[in-house]
């Protein structure tokens, strides 16, 4: 149910079943649901997460107005100026000023305009906020820091607005990655990033702000952190993705599945700590892996995944783990629909590792 | 030459792109500004789409940029204020969203430099003498004698542990010797509740505020007893208890952090500020001007204190920078800031606290520049006298020291005396022997402090890491530290 109503020419429609989430800290389904985008209901969590805690703050370039995706619409008016504000155009200072903000024990959401321009904060997440704690011997600790940014391919992006820079950050202990696939993931998964007590980057599908509408509950709920979900079942073989590309690959199963291949899909969620635990039942039972990601695929946290299952299920592969990832180039313009892992190089790889 | 706001920047290129300002501007004032509606003067670069119905004075919107266009247009009333200027004054406010400045026809360059360099503060001269008509704060004997012992304390720690690395016992060491008196006046300017975040040469902050002499001990033997839980190098000291967050290496990563920290201590409304401390080779990474920016912008309450000590391990402040120093960069940022002889603690007791009140009282940053000499090495990785002369590090230890210079404060008032020297010398000194002995007998923390405090919960991939390790740990024993417990 949560990809079926994705629209654009990507994507396909409909979804054959949905696998009800297994541990959700919260009943997703109960209380009054609205049709929403995806910007929408990172709206409603932050608006949530400044109503529920007198402590959170959201901040960043642009947020005063409502931000250059809409997602802070709304929050400064309510919620006034001095907890929902505009900083400088300076990222190193954004995540170091929130680094401070979350250390005095403030639930401090700082916005990075697009992950593109996350680097400059760089030193910052991975010398300073991953390592707070540790290194004060649990005296202190940044907990409280939530880094959100719009990360992934829109089809004009280019460059500097389409990259996916998630394994960077997958290989820094301290932090955790998380990455929501739909409007109401996103909802859930961002409060539960913001309540969390250790510093979170949540990268958000900006292809999916506008295109992303699904039913989301009105009320407050969290979604677990570092649980995969599989949100589709089969036996023949194990998809695992996040974000925007989970749609990509969900057509490529439906497709598969016309070829009487059944598709297993697991969303990861959260990207560190990671799942292993789900992902390894999964291959237990098909015997094939194929992990796809926008991001280069030399070093993707494809790579990660991939090692991580050889070493724990080598004997029970059938063939070996297949990953369709973006190429080893910057992102490109007029190049993306080259560059991207379509549904067809997905459904060519299904194939060729169910053949091999 | 009418400047509306969203074009101000074309203007500007178009202005400078017609063979120099003056001429324009020279133009502009020959005709009283009435040129600019003239299709053939170059002056008239505005486009008409951004003043709609230029007729019609009333049409205009009251937007901070056009107001200025509209006052000229209504012609004669402008013009006539303009002609009752004297001649070369035609000097006009005018409003940008940057805000209003004052227009001048005489193209004139900020210098680089000042003409004369940032006076320095200091009340007491170099042998710790009253300076006349000084102003100060007044310091009471008892914190006066308490502020005297805690610099002498710092000094025969830093001795101490300096020796112990050269023996072995410890790995590394930094010493603060010069700049004593920075750090124990700005300590004893602050109130407990203000939230430090040091560099890594202000551990007399922590001595002052009530750090134990076998704490520091312990984190410099990384035993069990150290708050850091073994887990950093000597001197990264950090007590929560103390409001004194935990060193890192890194250069100038504290100064943002405490830009966040002030800000949560004003909307919480406390009686506190946050304060910082970096060097002058600090204030060149980005994080410094970051912070800067980001407590004006935010109105924070923070101290941001430069240790301008002349030396960035081996590089002089003259390959560092070429401002005046780091207390005019604050004006640049909209910092309020001040330079104070970093070796005068009764100079740097008083602008601190009055930083202080400032900054709580107004929600404001500060900046504060104390200059001082670095007297020691870097650190005991570190020998000075490859890159500076050997005599220059005397003089300032012989001549210049702050300790010393305090010591006559104290002692021209009667607070101090010989004896009460060697008795405090000596006492400290044994305390020191006898903590460091303590420390070095020490267990260390144990292996499971490896995986501990990742993350506020032990993860799945930890566990299992320690569980592989613990199998490895038992095949090779040899391997491992034995002061290390299983």
């Amino acid at each position: 149910m949560a990809l079926r109503n994705i629209l654009g020419k990507r994507f396909g429609v409909g979804l054959a079943g949905r696998r009800p989430l297994s541990t959700a800290t919260c009943d997703v389904e109960s209380g009054n649901a609205k049709a929403i985008n995806l910007y929408s209901a990172i709206n409603q969590a932050l608006l949530i997460a400044l109503e529920t805690d007198p402590r959170a703050f959201v901040f960043g370039e642009d947020v005063s107005f409502g931000g250059v995706f809409r997602c802070t619409t709304g929050l400064a008016d309510r919620f006034g100026k001095a907890r929902v504000f505009n900083t400088p155009l300076c990222e190193q200072g954004i995540v170091g000023f929130g680094i401070g903000l979350a250390a005095m024990g403030n639930r401090a959401i700082a916005e990075i305009q697009f992950a593109d321009y996350i680097y400059p904060a760089f030193d910052q997440i991975v010398n300073e906020a991953s390592k707070f704690r540790y290194r004060s011997g649990n005296q202190f600790n940044c907990g409280g820091l939530t880094i959100r940014a719009p990360y992934g391919a829109v089809g004009h992006g280019g460059h500097y607005h389409s990259q996916s820079p998630e394994a960077f950050f997958c290989h820094v202990p301290g932090i955790k990655v998380v990455i929501p696939r739909s409007p109401r993931q996103a909802k859930g998964l961002l409060l539960s990033c913001i309540r969390d007590p250790n510093p979170v980057v949540f990268f958000e599908p900006k292809w999916l702000y506008r295109l992303a509408v699904e039913e989301v509950p009105e009320h407050d709920y969290m979604l677990p952190l570092s649980e995969a979900e599989v949100i589709r079942q089969g036996s023949d073989i194990t998809l695992v993705g996040w974000g925007a590309q989970l749609s990509i690959m969900e057509q490529a199963c439906i497709e598969a599945e016309r070829d009487g291949i059944f598709c297993e899909l697991i969303d990861l969620k959260t990207l560190i700590p990671w799942d292993k635990e789900t992902v390894e039942a999964s291959v237990r039972k098909t015997g094939r892996v194929l992990i796809s990601h926008e991001a280069p695929v030399t070093g993707g946290f494809g790579a990660e995944i991939s090692a991580s299952i050889v070493e724990r299920c080598f004997l029970r592969l059938e063939a070996p783990v297949a990953r369709v990832c973006g190429l080893d180039t910057p992102f490109p313009l007029v190049f993306e629909p080259f560059y991207m892992p379509t549904k067809n190089k997905i459904l060519d790889a299904i194939k060729a590792t169910v053949n091999y | 030459m009418a400047f509306c706001s969203k074009n101000s920047r074309n203007i500007i290129k178009n202005l400078k792109s017609k063979a120099g300002l003056s001429r324009l501007i020279k133009q502009s004032s020959d005709s009283r500004y009435g040129s600019c509606l003239n299709k053939t003067n170059p002056c008239r670069i505005i486009p008409l789409t951004t003043l709609p119905q230029l007729g019609n004075p009333d049409s205009y919107s009251h937007k901070k940029g056009l107001s200025f266009c509209f006052q000229r247009l209504q012609s004669t009333t402008s013009e006539q204020q303009f002609a009752s200027l004297p001649n070369g004054e035609q000097n006009q406010e005018l409003d940008f969203p940057g805000g209003k400045v004052v227009f001048s026809p005489e193209m004139r360059f900020l210098s680089e430099s000042p003409c004369v360099y940032n006076q320095c503060y200091r009340v007491l001269d170099d042998n710790g003498q009253l300076i006349c008509n000084s102003n100060f704060v007044e310091v009471s004997e008892e914190i006066a004698v308490k502020m005297y012992s805690s610099m002498a304390t710092l000094q025969i720690l830093d001795t101490i542990f300096y020796e112990a690395q050269r023996q072995g016992r410890i790995s590394f060491y930094l010493t603060t010797i010069g700049e004593e008196a920075i750090n124990i006046a700005s300590a004893a300017a602050l109130t407990s509740d203000d939230i430090v975040f040091p560099q890594y040469r202000e551990p007399g902050v922590l001595l002052w505020r009530g750090f134990t002499l076998q704490e520091f001990a312990n984190q410099c033997f990384g035993n069990k007893a150290d708050y850091g839980k073994g887990r950093q190098m000597p001197i990264h000291y950090g007590s929560n208890k103390h409001n004194y967050f935990t060193v890192s290496s890194t250069i100038a990563t504290q100064i943002p952090h405490a830009v966040g920290a002030a800000y949560s201590l004003k909307m919480d409304k406390k009686d506190a500020c946050a304060v910082t401390y970096f060097g002058d080779g600090g204030t060149s990474e980005g994080d410094f001007h970051a912070a800067l920016n980001f407590a004006a912008v935010t109105e924070s309450p923070v101290i941001f204190i430069c240790r301008n000590n002349g030396w960035a391990i081996s590089t002089p402040t003259s390959d560092q920078f070429r401002s005046d120093g780091i207390a005019v960069r604050g004006q640049a940022y909209g910092v309020r800031s001040i330079r104070v002889d970093g070796n005068d603690a009764l100079a740097m007791y008083s602008a601190v606290h009055a930083a202080r009140e400032m900054a709580i009282n107004e929600h404001r940053p500060i900046l504060i520049e104390a200059v001082t000499y670095r007297i020691g090495h870097h650190s005991t990785s570190d020998d000075s006298t490859k890159y500076r002369p050997a005599d220059e590090i005397e003089w300032w230890r012989m001549a210049r020291d702050p300790v010393t210079r305090f010591r006559n404060w104290i002692e021209t008032n009667g607070w101090w005396g010989s004896e009460a020297e060697s008795q405090l010398r000596s006492s400290i000194r044994n305390q020191l022997l006898q903590a460091i002995q303590i420390a070095e007998r020490a267990e260390k923390p144990p292996v499971n402090d490896l995986f501990t405090d990742v993350y506020d919960n032990i993860p799945s991939n930890l566990r299992e890491q320690e569980k592989l390790l613990r199998e490895t740990m038992n095949r090779h024993p040899e391997d491992y530290p034995a002061d290390v417990p299983f």
